[in-house]
């Protein structure tokens, strides 16, 4: 006969949660309810930790929490003032580097990138303003790409590959010049396969890639993010099946 | 595979013919390699020698490192390049002639202000030599027909210690490992308690006993060549002078991890020691000490390639070499895993330094307790050091470790020290109240870099200088690194110029322990270490810097105002601002 | 009661649209009680040209000019206290959408190769304040001591702002309440 293995627990702000092996910390987390934020991370889609958002510090020290494994014993801290407010500064951080407009963007109250900035008390960019010049491709007839909002989070590149079976995106450049480009011979999106349905097309945690012709769709009130919080968990998937496109 | 295949000598060929990489050539590669486009975009977009813009037919990249740049005491030498040549940096003439960029550190430190032209490094520039320069260039001479001297590396190694003292003979590493068994040459190794040269100090024995053990379908053994810190040119001299003995590390790690393929990751900088290196290859293919059957082993198969980078300092990095090898940008992967266990194309992988296996070689050959008998009891052995800046004999020095850096600026004939940099710009900035402290993993750790300035230095520009270069390298993949290595430089710069606040320098201070905490990889951790130690050791510098008023924009209003001055041609003074009052 | 000395304010919107000010009076009645303890210096509200010295200056617009940048540094230096008020003043908002060109694309669009455009030229008038290469939010040109983001705010964040200016508390805003848009 056999005993139950005792089961394996780590410990995030006080409160021991179970894990199973294989899982992240993130994993673990979002399991037991738990929030950590994330912008790069998306459940069932191979973790990056290039957001950095979900930094907590295991045994002191500072780790993604979408990449690193759960191991027994972890002490976790992961909802401190430091930490916030650190993740606060990297959203700020995500804002200077682009040009984000929320008041003109079609994303604006489904955007996972401005929920962010609400749940972490964000009243202004704080740093210098980059205005980068990027380049916009509206060359598909029903999928927009607004580089000027691009987070260089790589979920539409993950999605892609993982989950749509294609390889439409990728990431180029180096450090500040790093842009998302286009698998295709001219480089525009028209010639790609991407298509409205494909999770590449909707996981877009900003406004960089859009449906056409559905910008505004929920009126004032009744958008995501008037409704729910960002530290609400399983968002993800409502986020995504309220992106709308013609052909559902 | 062969070498002559990879992604990125392929991509440098075209480079070298077209002075670019066109659009439809990009197409190209990607159906010969069966690569999707944007990989080979991606790749060409990351790596600084790769450009999609014609370059010059004279191309010159200028070092801008602080010991074998373009600044040689008051004069700016890439100034007045571009003054004579009459040619803007990064852009290339229309005659397509000649382009100038900046570059960062090409390891010819030790021989004054430097540049690569055409990827050949030419070297002790002054004002006379740059008009001579200008000259051959005008007169359209080929490099071919240029004075040799002038290309000429003349290694100067000042200190032999352990390892430079007496050369090992091509196999006798290897037949010293057969004679003694694989599993007890680890042992030796692991016994001589060598750590990795490149910095970190991992101890090489564990690391080869790991990636022994880790299961896989091939292992692999890669040799980091890509010795991008500034400051830092002692690999340069052992590939030129011991590439036998690195060889031969390579191979005797080789055979205790049950790896048949190899790879030198060189520099890009360094593609001038290609030839040599193959030739040794040759040579030692034809001594039965590589390929199939070594030394009469049975079993003992093993080659080596040289894969030749393109620019890219966090190449440096292992895995976002291992990266580059596979043919893709030098992005740091996530770990764990590591490399040991998930390296070259998912499968157990050692990296190793330069120095780290020509050290091995030698353990191999003399044993632990030779290797013991030097050093401290942290840091076993001696350590090469590839010493410049202010001090009358630049060179390579080998010291046992534990030697004082006051031992080290006598030696080197250094006065008037007002800092060091060991371990170059992601190492530690000493001033002169640390001058006892020792070079070793456990007091100041180097992976050989070790820059002097003395008292006639601006410090700030120094560590300026230090900061755009990770700005410069920073890969772009994390989000502190990416966005706060730019806003560094750019906030540093404010306060160098005199315009920076309190409040802009709590900011400053503010972004370095983010960037240190949050970012991805060793390069994001150490991005604000110049600024940090130098606002612990140098903080009047800062301080004198200091604006007393509370507030001045980050941007010059007056230029921002230039172009409506330019399109409505006034210059009264309502088309004027200045910085704000007092 | 006490017959506490009113606290001074003044607003002044710079490239923004007035829809923080229409907000503004959105407060309804609230401006009544407020008016107890609070008197209008310079604001669209008054009319008044001239900047005294007051207690809290509200900026509503980013800085797109010459003239903003003046206004903006009278405000900064009359105004114990300056606050950001809505997007435009935040990050630049709307007008910054013009930072995606260059300051030549867009006075040769508006000016000279409009089709409806009689007698083209770039207006010189040395009346005319110059534009900036881009629109900047207030913060970057001077320091700003507290934002208020929204487009617009609602009536009750701006409420809330006075009010807690007023009692001499830091302003909150309230994380639920906190928008952009």
């Amino acid at each position: 006969m056999t005993t139950e293995p005792e089961p394996k627990l780590i410990c995030i702000d006080g409160q021991e949660i179970p894990f199973q092996h294989g899982q992240t910390i993130m994993d673990a987390a979002l399991a037991a309810g738990i929030y950590i934020p994330h912008l790069c991370h998306f459940p069932g889609i191979t973790p990056q930790g290039n957001c950095k958002l979900c930094t907590v510090e295991v045994n002191g020290k500072p780790l993604t929490a979408c990449t690193s494994p759960a191991a027994d014993g972890q002490q976790i801290r992961n909802n401190t003032t430091e930490l916030n407010e650190a993740r606060k500064a990297l959203t700020q951080m995500l804002f200077m580097e682009g040009n984000h407009i929320c008041p003109s963007c079609e994303k604006t109250g489904n955007c996972p990138l401005q929920a962010m900035a609400y749940h972490l008390g964000m009243l202004h960019g704080r740093f210098p303003a980059q205005y980068p010049l990027r380049q916009v491709d509206a060359s598909h007839p029903t999928i927009m790409l607004d580089r000027d909002r691009c987070i260089l989070c790589s979920l539409c590149v993950r999605a892609s590959r993982e989950v749509d079976g294609k390889n439409v995106f990728a990431i180029a450049g180096r450090g500040i010049h790093a842009s998302l480009i286009v698998n295709t011979s001219s480089g525009k999106l028209a010639d790609s396969d991407i298509e409205p349905s494909d999770l590449a097309a909707k996981i877009c945690p900003v406004g960089a890639i859009l449906i056409k012709e559905h910008g505004y769709d929920a009126p004032i009130g009744r958008r995501i993010f008037d409704q729910h919080k960002i530290s609400e968990i399983g968002l993800e998937k409502e986020i995504v099946a309220r992106v709308k496109s013609d052909d559902q | 595979m062969s070498d002559r295949l990879h992604l990125l000598h392929i991509l440098h060929e075209l480079q070298q013919k077209h002075r670019y990489i066109p659009e439809e050539s990009i197409r190209d590669v990607a159906a010969r390699f069966n690569l999707p486009i944007s990989q080979i975009r991606a790749v060409v977009e990351f790596y600084a020698f790769f450009s999609t813009t014609p370059c010059g037919y004279y191309h010159i990249l200028f070092s801008n490192c602080t010991s074998c740049g373009y600044q040689a005491g008051d004069t700016n030498l890439l100034h007045l390049l571009t003054e004579q040549l009459g040619v803007r940096i990064a852009q290339t003439h229309a005659d397509r002639r000649v382009s100038v960029q900046e570059t960062s550190c090409i390891g010819m430190c030790d021989h004054g202000a430097s540049l690569l032209i055409n990827g050949l490094p030419l070297i002790h520039l002054d004002s006379e030599r740059i008009t001579q320069m200008v000259g051959l260039i005008e007169a359209e001479k080929p490099l071919s027909e240029w004075p040799s001297p002038w290309f000429h590396i003349h290694d100067q190694i000042h200190k032999r210690g352990l390892l430079l003292k007496e050369d090992i003979s091509a196999g006798d590493g290897l037949r010293a490992m057969l004679l003694r068994g694989r599993d007890e040459t680890l042992t030796e190794i692991s016994q001589s308690k060598l750590r990795g040269r490149g910095g970190a100090g991992f101890s090489t024995g564990l690391k080869w006993r790991l990636c022994k053990q880790a299961v896989g379908k091939a292992h692999y053994v890669v040799c980091n060549a890509d010795e991008g810190e500034p400051g830092t040119f002692k690999d340069r001299m052992l590939l030129q002078q011991h590439a036998d003995a690195m060889f031969e590390g390579m191979t005797i790690c080789a055979h205790v991890i049950g790896a048949h393929q190899g790879f030198v990751y060189l520099r890009g900088e360094y593609r001038y020691l290609l030839p040599h290196l193959q030739t040794v290859l040759v040579r030692r293919r034809g001594s039965g000490l590589l390929g199939t059957t070594i030394l009469g082993q049975r079993g003992f198969d093993f080659d080596i390639d040289i894969v030749v980078g393109a620019g890219a300092y966090i190449c440096g990095e292992e895995s976002a070499l291992i990266e580059s090898l596979e043919g893709k940008p030098g992005i740091p992967r996530s770990r764990p895993p590591f490399p040991v266990t998930h390296g070259y194309l998912g499968q157990p992988t050692v990296v190793n330094n330069v120095e780290t296996f020509i050290a091995a070689a030698h353990i191999a050959c003399k044993g632990a307790t030779w290797f013991t008998s030097v050093g401290t009891t942290a840091s076993t052995g001696s350590k090469l050091l590839s010493i410049s800046g202010d001090c009358t004999s630049p060179g390579i020095y080998e010291y046992p470790f534990g030697v004082t850096i006051q031992q080290i600026l006598q030696d080197c004939g250094a006065s008037n020290v007002q800092a060091v940099q060991v371990g170059g710009p992601s190492g530690t900035l000493i001033n002169q109240t640390a001058l006892h402290r020792r070079i070793g993993f456990e007091d100041v750790s180097t992976g050989g870099s070790f820059m002097i300035f003395n008292e006639k230095r601006d410090m700030l520009a120094i560590i300026h200088r230090f900061t755009a270069f990770f700005a410069h390298e920073s890969c772009g993949f994390c989000t502190p690194c990416r966005v706060g290595t730019t806003l560094l430089r750019k906030g540093l710069h404010k306060i160098i110029v005199g315009q920076g606040t309190r409040y802009d320098m709590a900011e400053l201070q503010h972004m370095c322990e983010l960037i240190r905490r949050y970012s991805h990889c060793g390069l994001g951790h150490t991005a604000a270490n110049p600024i940090l130690d130098g606002l612990q050791h140098f903080s009047q510098a800062f301080e004198q810097r200091l604006t007393q008023r509370d507030f001045i924009p980050h941007f010059d209003l007056d230029t921002a105002l230039e172009a409506a001055r330019q399109m409505t041609q006034r210059n009264d003074e309502g088309a004027h601002l200045d910085q704000g009052a007092e | 009661m006490t017959n506490k000395p009113k606290l001074k304010l003044a607003t002044t919107s710079l490239a923004g649209c007035f829809g923080c000010h229409m907000s503004f009076l959105d407060m309804d009645e609230r401006l009544v009680e407020l008016l107890e303890q609070i008197e209008f210096d310079r604001s669209p509200f008054t009319d008044i040209k001239q900047l005294g010295p007051c207690d809290i200056g509200l900026i509503e617009g980013g800085v797109c000019n010459a003239e903003n940048v003046h206004v903006l540094r009278t405000f900064r230096e009359h105004c114990r206290i300056l606050v950001a008020v809505g997007a435009c003043a935040i990050n630049g908002g709307v007008p910054a959408m013009r930072n995606h060109y260059s300051l030549q694309e867009c006075l040769e669009e508006v000016y000279l190769n409009s089709p409806d455009t009689v007698n083209p030229h770039i207006p010189n008038d040395p009346e005319l304040p110059l534009l900036l290469d881009k629109v900047y939010p207030v913060h970057e040109v001077v320091k700003i001591d507290y934002f208020l983001p929204g487009c617009p705010p609602t009536g009750d964040a701006f409420y809330s702002l006075l009010k807690d200016l007023i009692g001499g508390r830091e302003p909150q805003v309230e994380k639920g309440r906190l928008r952009y848009d």
